[in-house]
């Protein structure tokens, strides 16, 4: 089947296997090797990226369920050489070890807090359960989430992964975004 | 792992879906959010010959209100159930058990209806829908038809929904101005349900008016706990009350015995967990 | 003289440096092996044994041969001459009984999850649709589960060719060893005892990145890509299995996302890939998914501990007894019979036990083989000892703290060599102690732990120490010989001066998440005087770093990074040289310090970066001296190092649903000198998680037939960050004096020191219910069921 996605922001169009997982889609059709897959039960969330502008599980999602959609992967964070401010405090507060969850767990970061600019460690917690670490323990990535948090100037969630060069939305419109 | 080769379509009314569901042997599979499905066919726990995804029909999303009662589209994202403000204000019972369901990323993608249709006896959506008597519309060839929740849920991963047709609408009673919690245990924060208790009462002063409570996995179904909901009404909310009530909590269960809890252990979480689910909703 | 431990003038050990490896990382430009994809790549699948125990009669292959994308269909009979018997290195006894190991089953399969046979097809889609055609038939054999059983007189067994189920008995006695007295005789003559039967569950490692190999035949050498913590062993061990010359072989250890003892192992897979990548003359490429890691990769602990204890009316231990059953799965891998083993001399901990008697027997079953898993054998003595020494406190009606404090050494009473040989150089357990106590709010808690109790509230307050040691820095090679382990315990490590003064580290310590990058470019940075971004850490390919033994066991740090403070020394040494030459002054007359040569008493000086120029023009160098400013050093450590702590645990139990919540969580770590205290925080929270998980969560749980039924994820309880709270950590610094860095190790204390305050904590919850004991995972059932059921 032919699908058409935009991915970090480059628009591709391709033909897949209905059966072809979106996170088998971004890493062997589009080389998006960034994005990870650590299991077969959606339970840890290393694969997660978002879809659309909210986090999904790619190993759960058909690509051609994508077809028209927007998808941001970890490698799509980065602007122009500057990290985002959760990709920063998870270097700055020593987030990760090995750094296999690492992608979903920032994915999901960014996800939660966009939904939530200032939350509490429970909250953080709370907002992590679909992704495991085995390293660290999660104490540090929790650190880093709230710190992040801090940094973070209003906009800098999803809807400001958007590439084309749209105006930033105000907070009550995206407190509407959100009430939709 | 990856599905055993599949072919797919994705319809973009019900009508469609309808037939193409019509058309397709019987080795289909219908694929809501997928939460469930995906990971089975990655799996190989299943190998349906065609998917009929409903992912693109609109007229399945959303929630609205229809006269006395609200309809939730059943492609409404559990994301969705939890924002809406009508299910907040009128079936909050609902909304909390939803809270419950699995993690943000499957909420974003797992449906309400899609959790209902699937059955599954851990699920927590099944036991508050059973508890708030909502209805289920489903459409086939021969039209829509509507089945109470009492009705719908037949078995294991088993529903009222016939091969050729597909589950549309829940249509839920407003439940304004009750009290409603959601109790779930479980070992860890991702892990199904052990057991599940949804409640929710209708307060009048101190007195409990009317109470609804539903229990998960206690049986190959949801549970009513009609018992229990007898012996709440007309009661005060004291402690002692609500546990009286909730020895009630094992009438018409069947529980089975898994890794995780035994029968006994069940069935005496099941009393507990439904004493403490009224509490919370009756003191909320 | 050459620079030592106390002329770091640069300052860069000790600060908590971000780590080098994180840009990547967060950035998603990662190189886990499954990421690679050479030209004309083709992809493997595993076809596993859905049985326990079986013969293969027959395997039709037919089908799947002719199918689309398909190139070729390999057997066990298609490899029986070429894949060797996978290695054991750790033959503990010398009658020990080992099973041929096939990589791929032959005519009989020992555990569900065994690989049977497999499929290479030009994409991973196309070999997973062939499994499915491929018939096996099989015959089913009586299956051997449980271990206790599988060791009584008429048990059908796993190997019948070995004639018994039990592998081997290792023994040691302390009376016979000339080390103490008898513990048989301290136990027949004791004012107490205690006698407590401990099941250490089997566990699963779960490391987040699945195993994968690829492997590359089309070069003069074979290149093998894998996800392991032991390129270096695994290529020295691909050679003897399969007989291929090992000059031909090249392992590369890419990013390898954890490991916990998990990927310390030479594993069918590799074995198979890489026979058959040769066999096709085409790079092969296999990744497992989760399901099939859980039921293949090896698992970990599953130990039967019996313990007698014997003491005195005041709390003083004269005696331990020790017998356990250790299950080894259906085959001995690398270091299986050798994990229980490593407890032997963990039992007696930091107590002055007069008399100790330890014997293991080892014993097959038909499940996935276990081996080293975080700790590795002093997880489980720790838990042990630590829950009898809350029992002796119970039964004598004293503070847990106190019966401790009563047996265990005293910190002028080092060194101290302990009833199991070991000689401990270092230590204040009194210091690590007194921390932790404040820290807790010990007495407070116990406070309202009284005040619960005397309530009758549901939920109940429960407190948990835990004052471990462990065994680190594996190994002096001259104990593993006498342990009759198959290689040594030296680290190698390299220091390359570049011309312009930048320096490239190589060591053979292979990291998957420690940080080495970090920690070795602040030990070498401060070593030569050099900036921490000019130093470059080369690790994980067998090609530019020749040799090494790999990373576990808590020896990087320790063993790893001092054969590379030897090289350096060894540079510094060699640079002596030159500079003196080069400012004509007797090598005795320059200091070193700060990266600068300097003529003693005057302003004369040059730079080691300059000295790097001067070498490689050679142009002026003194007689004899070779034109590099290389070295490289092999360190063999003389002892093990001793990191220790003081853990606290409190917990709240659910008395009515068995339901436990961590409340808090104490761990005072003395790991001695610290290279990077955000990196040691970071391993003590990490290694916390998992003892936690294996008290609390997790379980690998067989069926009757021998099916792994918590085979995936969804049934495998790793706990998640909901599932866990924040931990309060500090230290004490008490150097080892074992090494010149002063350092003992950090990867294992949070994991070994956790299990037991935990489930010391939750027994201490409801101990006053009559509850003596929780076996692990405390589940909620579990719970409840010891308060309600009278169980234990």
């Amino acid at each position: 089947m032919r699908i058409t996605v935009t991915v970090d922001g480059t628009r591709y169009t391709d033909d897949v296997e209905p059966r072809t997982l979106l996170v088998q889609y971004l890493r062997e059709q589009l080389g998006k090797v960034g994005t990870v897959v650590g299991c077969d039960t959606s339970n840890c969330g290393a694969c997660t990226v978002h879809l659309d502008g909210h986090s999904v599980k790619s190993c759960s999602v058909l690509a051609v369920q994508a077809d028209g959609s927007e998808i941001t992967t970890v490698e799509g964070l980065t602007r122009d050489g500057r990290m985002h401010p959760v990709q920063e405090a998870f270097h700055d507060n020593h987030a990760l070890q090995c750094g296999f969850c690492t992608p979903g767990m920032i994915m999901q970061s960014v996800d939660l807090l966009a939904e939530d600019a200032d939350p509490d460690e429970q909250t953080v917690r709370e907002g992590l359960e679909g992704n495991l670490c085995r390293c660290t323990g999660y104490q540090n990535i929790v650190r880093a989430v709230q710190d992040a948090a801090h940094r973070m100037r209003p906009g800098a969630g999803p809807e400001a992964e958007r590439v084309a060069d749209e105006p930033a939305m105000s907070e009550q419109s995206r407190a509407e975004v959100r009430q939709s | 792992m990856i599905p055993a080769a599949f072919d797919y379509e994705a319809p973009n009314t019900i009508d469609e879906a309808v037939r193409a569901l019509a058309e397709a042997d019987d080795e289909v599979k219908i694929l809501a959010g997928g939460q469930s499905l995906l990971p089975v066919l990655r799996m190989r726990l299943a190998a349906p010959a065609k998917l009929i995804d409903l992912g693109r029909i609109g007229e399945l999303q959303g929630v609205r209100t229809d006269g006395d009662m609200l309809v939730i589209g059943a492609m409404t994202s559990h994301y969705d159930v939890q924002r809406d403000p009508l299910l907040n204000e009128h079936a909050k019972l609902l909304v909390m058990a939803t809270d419950t369901v699995a993690d943000p990323q499957v909420r974003h993608r797992g449906t309400f209806g899609g959790s209902l249709a699937h059955a599954d006896p851990a699920g927590d959506l099944l036991a508050p829908a059973l508890a708030l008597d909502v209805e289920m519309v489903i459409a086939g060839p021969r039209g829509r038809r509507t089945v109470p929740a009492a009705e719908f849920f037949v078995d294991y991963f088993t529903t009222a929904v016939g091969e050729d047709e597909l589950l549309c609408e829940i249509r839920v009673p407003k439940y304004t101005g009750w009290h409603a919690h959601y109790e779930k245990f479980n070992r860890v924060a991702q892990a199904w349900s052990i057991v599940g208790v949804a409640a929710a009462v209708r307060p009048d002063g101190h007195m409990i008016a009317e109470a609804r409570v539903g229990l998960t996995n206690m049986a190959s179904v949801p549970v009513r706990a009609r018992g229990v909901e007898q012996a709440l009404v007309g009661q005060e909310a004291t402690p002692e009350a609500i546990r009286a009530a909730a020895e009630h909590a094992l009438d018409g269960t069947s529980p089975t015995a898994d890794g995780n809890a035994d029968v006994a252990y069940r069935e005496h979480l099941a009393k507990v967990l439904t004493s403490r689910a009224v509490s919370a909703a009756a003191t909320s | 003289m050459t620079a030592t431990a106390d002329s770091h003038a640069g300052g860069e050990v000790g600060q908590a440096r971000l780590r080098k490896e994180d840009a990547r990382l967060i950035a998603g430009r990662t190189r886990w092996t499954d990421n690679m994809s050479l030209p004309g790549m083709m992809h493997m699948a595993i076809l596993r044994s859905p049985l326990a125990h079986a013969r293969i009669n027959r395997i039709d292959a037919s089908e799947a041969r002719s199918m689309s994308g398909v190139e070729a269909v390999v057997t066990g009979a298609d490899v029986a001459d070429d894949q060797g018997s996978l290695p054991c290195a750790w033959p503990i006894t010398e009658d020990m009984k080992s099973p041929n190991a096939p990589s791929l089953a032959v005519d009989e399969v020992n555990f569900a999850g065994e690989a049977v046979a497999v499929v290479v097809a030009r994409s991973a889609a196309e070999a997973h649709d062939a499994l499915e055609a491929i018939d096996v038939d099989y015959e089913d054999l009586p299956v051997v589960l449980d271990m206790s059983s599988a060791m009584t007189e008429g048990s059908d067994l796993v190997h019948p060719d070995l004639g018994t189920n039990a592998s081997a008995t290792w023994v040691f006695d302390s009376a016979e060893a000339g080390t103490g007295g008898s513990a048989d005789e301290a136990l027949a003559g004791a004012e107490v005892t205690i006698h407590r039967t401990f099941r250490q569950q089997r566990l699963i490692p779960a490391f987040m990145e699945p195993r994968s190999i690829l492997v590359d035949p089309t070069g003069e050498q074979t290149t093998m890509w894998s996800a392991t913590q032991v390129p270096h062993i695994l290529r020295l061990m691909l050679a003897m299995t399969t007989g291929v010359d090992e000059h031909k072989i090249r392992v590369i250890a890419p990013d390898v996302g954890g490991g916990f003892g998990g990927k310390l192992q030479v594993t069918p897979e590799e074995v198979i890939t890489f026979l058959v990548a040769r066999k096709l003359g085409k790079p092969v490429k296999y990744t497992e998914s989760r399901s099939e890691s859980f039921t293949s990769a090896h698992h970990g602990r599953d130990q039967i501990q019996k313990l007698s204890l014997a003491a005195d009316r005041n709390g003083t231990v004269t005696g331990l007894k020790v017998e356990l059953l250790a299950d080894m799965g259906a085959y001995l891998r690398l270091v299986t019979p050798g994990v229980p083993i490593l407890g032997a001399f963990m039992f007696n901990a930091i107590y002055k036990i007069p008399a100790y008697h330890f014997s293991c027997t080892n014993v097959f079953t038909n499940k996935v083989p276990t081996d080293a898993y975080r700790g590795a054998g002093r997880p489980e003595a720790t838990f042990a000892i630590e829950r009898m020494m809350d029992e002796l406190a119970a039964e004598l009606g004293m503070d847990p703290l106190e019966v401790r404090e009563r047996n265990w050494i005293k910190h002028d009473e080092f060194p101290y060599t302990t009833v199991s040989t070991l000689t401990y150089d270092s230590g204040n357990y009194e210091a690590a102690t007194a921390r932790a106590r404040e820290l807790f709010g010990y007495d407070a808690l116990r406070a309202e732990q009284a005040e619960r109790r005397r309530r009758g509230d549901t939920v109940q307050l429960g407190i948990g120490v835990s004052t471990f040691t462990e065994m680190c820095g594996l190994a002096p090679s001259r104990v593993l010989g006498a342990l009759s382990y198959g290689a040594g315990g030296w680290e190698h490590g390299a220091v390359r001066m570049l011309p312009t003064g930048k320096v490239e580290v190589i060591t053979g310590s292979s990291p998957h998440g420690q940080g080495h990058e970090t920690a070795w470019s602040q030990i070498v940075a401060d070593r030569l005087g050099v900036g921490f971004d000019d130093v470059e850490v080369l690790h994980g390919d067998t090609q530019s770093s020749h040799k090494g033994l790999d990373t576990y066991g808590s020896r990087s740090l320790t063993v790893g990074a001092m054969a590379v403070v030897q090289a350096a020394d060894k540079v510094i040494a060699k640079a002596r040289k030159i500079a003196a030459h080069m400012m004509e002054c007797a090598e005795g007359d320059v200091e070193f310090s700060g990266g600068r040569f300097t003529v003693r008493g005057t302003d004369t000086s040059t730079s080691i970066q300059e000295i790097a120029l001067a070498v490689f023009a050679a142009h002026d160098l003194p007689d004899g001296v070779e034109p590099s400013l290389d070295s490289e050093a092999t360190f063999d450590p003389e002892n093990f190092s001793f990191p220790h702590g003081t853990h606290l645990c409190a917990t709240e139990v659910d008395t009515e649903t068995g339901r436990v919540r961590l409340r808090s969580y104490v761990a005072v770590d003395d790991v001695g000198n610290v290279v990077n205290p955000m990196i040691v925080e970071g391993q003590v929270q990490g290694g916390l998680a998992q003892g936690i998980a294996q008290a609390l969560f997790e379980e690998a749980v067989y069926d009757e037939t021998g099916t792994l039924t918590s085979g995936t994820l969804a049934d495998y309880l790793v706990p998640s960050a909901a599932d866990l709270p924040s931990f309060t950590t500090d230290r004490t610094e008490t150097p080892s004096t074992t090494n010149a860095l002063g350092v003992k190790g950090v990867g294992e204390a949070g994991t070994i020191a956790s299990t037991p305050a935990v489930v010391n904590s939750v027994v201490d919850a409801v101990r006053h219910m009559g509850v003596r004991d929780i076996e692990m995972p405390c589940t909620p059932m579990r719970v409840w069921r010891a308060i309600h059921g009278g169980a234990q």
